[in-house]
Formats: structure tokens, sequence, C-alpha cells
């Protein structure tokens, strides 16, 4: 193994060892929000793509509608069409490996692979694959512990799992938050969210601030 | 929410959120390269994320609501700014509410 490879490999699994562990706070989640053990690592299995994940059962526990559960997630998932534009020239791939790749194309690998273009196309595409299928293997071990070990806990405001999941939710969006312009964003949509909560029925009002973004975002800055 | 309307839940955020990482490995690139579209969507994970806080942790039903949860909240929040990493922000939430649940 090359030096150029195994700085890649390493850079991978790392990556992929620790967003999996994420995966005990969604199994957590998900259990706290009525899914069952199966139903949440059938999310893991399927969906897989952790923010999406954490919408839709975030909507269901805050007693939102399916339709309002499903567009969270659907809407935060859009990004990785994004990624799939810029990954599909680098990964050249057709038939069932193209299908895999997009299975895999989320936050992690797509930023593992980016980041390694200075090593060339081919650590460009090992990077995608070691870090996609790993984080596919940990974030999947790491729900069924965090579904498990929800279930053996019972009331989840006795064990602060209720507040354990806006934390999640927190964590994700910390470290998006590099410039003043997208901090105001993430305050902004706070208030917002605030203010509309009582006058929509529960799960609208996250649906209702991606207003806030499309607003935004509308003129360049 | 009934047992069947989470399956549906499940299923159809599945499907959805697979269906959009395939198009994105078909489409042509210009389809998705408009500017304000880019914009737009590196924003709404943010406007997303800062509603599911809010929703999780200062909302009851269709009420702002100060609980325990807050203090959980309040805990991640000084947890993200001396840079914790993310299990370490997430229990020390849990813990900080679970205490806050059984004083109150």
């Amino acid at each position: 193994m090359s030096n150029l490879t195994r700085g890649t490999v390493r850079d991978s699994l790392s990556v992929a060892i620790t967003v999996g562990t994420y995966g005990v706070a969604f199994g957590a989640a998900s259990v706290a929000a009525g899914f069952s053990v199966l139903q949440s690592c059938l999310f893991s299995l399927l969906t897989f793509t952790g923010a999406s994940q954490f919408a839709a059962v975030g909507v269901v526990a805050s007693g939102g509608a399916a339709a309002s559960a499903i567009a969270a997630a659907t809407m935060l998932g859009t990004r990785n069409a994004l990624y799939g534009i810029q990954m599909a020239p680098q990964l050249k791939v057709k038939g069932a490996r193209r299908v895999l790749a997009a299975h895999i194309t989320i936050d992690e690998s797509t930023g593992v692979a980016l980041s390694q273009a200075p090593r060339g196309v081919a650590a460009m595409r090992e990077g995608f694959w070691i870090t996609g299928s790993g984080v596919f293997v940990f974030w999947n071990i790491f729900t069924l512990l965090g579904a498990l070990g929800a279930k053996a806990l019972g009331n989840p405001a006795s064990w602060g799992l209720d507040a354990a999941v806006p934390a999640a939710f927190l964590g994700l969006l910390w470290p998006r938050l590099q410039t003043n312009f997208l901090r105001g964003v993430a305050v902004t949509s706070m208030v917002f969210a605030m203010l509309v909560t009582p006058w929509l029925t529960a799960g609208l009002p996250i649906i209702a601030t991606t207003l806030v973004a499309v607003v935004l975002g509308w003129r360049a800055r | 929410m009934s047992p069947m309307v989470m399956w549906i839940v499940l299923g159809v955020t599945s499907v959805l959120c697979f269906s959009i990482k395939l198009v994105g490995h078909l489409v042509p690139e210009p389809w998705l390269a408009n500017a304000r579209l880019q914009r737009i969507n590196a924003l709404i994970p943010i406007s997303l994320l800062s509603a599911l806080v809010v929703a999780q942790g200062v909302v009851v039903k269709t009420h702002v609501v100060i609980d325990h949860r807050l203090a959980g909240l309040g805990v991640a929040l000084a947890a993200l700014f001396a840079k914790a990493p993310f299990p370490v922000v997430v229990v020390a939430a849990a813990v900080t509410s679970a205490v806050a649940f059984q004083l109150h």
C-alpha cells in the first residue's frame, strides 16, 4: 500500500467511525419517537442520510403529520443530489455500482472524496467508497445499539432523551455555521419557527422555515 | 400516529431520499447548476435543523414551552462552544435534562 493510499484509507476510516457512532443518537431518538427497533434499523439501512432520518423521527416525535415528516426529511436530502452531481464524473460507474454509489452519496463520503483531490482521482474514488461504506456499516451497528438502549431505558424524559434529540440537531447544525451570514440564517430560522408555532399545526413550522432559506438565499451576497 | 402511518413515513422517506441521491448521479450537470438554486439549497439544511432544534427543544404541540429540555440545550450549546465532540454534547444535554426533570 503506497503512502498516498494509506493516507486516504486513514482519513476515510477515521471519519467513518466517528460519524458512525452518531447512529446511537439516531437509534435512541427514533425509539423515543415511537418507532420500533426494526423500523429504526430500516431507516438507517434504507434512508441512510443522517439529518433526514433525524428530521423524520423528530417531526413524528413533535406530533407532526406524516406528510410533514416526509417533506422535512426529503428537503434535507436534496443536498445529496448536488453531491451526486459532483461525484458522478469522478466515479464513472454504471449499472449496479452506480446504484450502490448513489446510496452512499452523503455528506461524509463526498466530503472525504473532495478532500482527496490533491492526491488524484484514484484517491478521490477510494475515499468515496471507503468512507461511504464505512459510515454505512458503523451507522447501522450504532443505530441498533441506540435503539436497543432506548428501548431498555423506558420513559424518554426521565433519561433526558427528549433533550438529547434537539441537542443532536444542534450538534448537526453547529459545523455548518461557518460565517456570520450562516449564523444569521440559523438565528432567523429559530425565531421564525417560534413565531409561527402557535399558528400552525405541529410539524408544519419546520417545513415553513424553508421560506427563510429561500428568502435569504434568493439574492447573491 | 398509528403503526401503519409510521411504516408509511419510513417507506416513503426511504424511497424519496434514495431517488434524490440517484437523480444526482443521473441528471446532466447544467440542470441543477443554477446559482440561485444552489444558494437556497445550501441554506435549507441550516433552516430545517434550526427549526428542528426549536420544535424538539422548546415546543409542546403548538406552544412554545420552557422546561427541563432547555437546561439540556443550554449545556449542549456550552459544550459546542468548548469544541466538545458530538457524543459528549448529546450525553451532557441528556444528563442535564434528566436531572432538571427529576428536580422539577
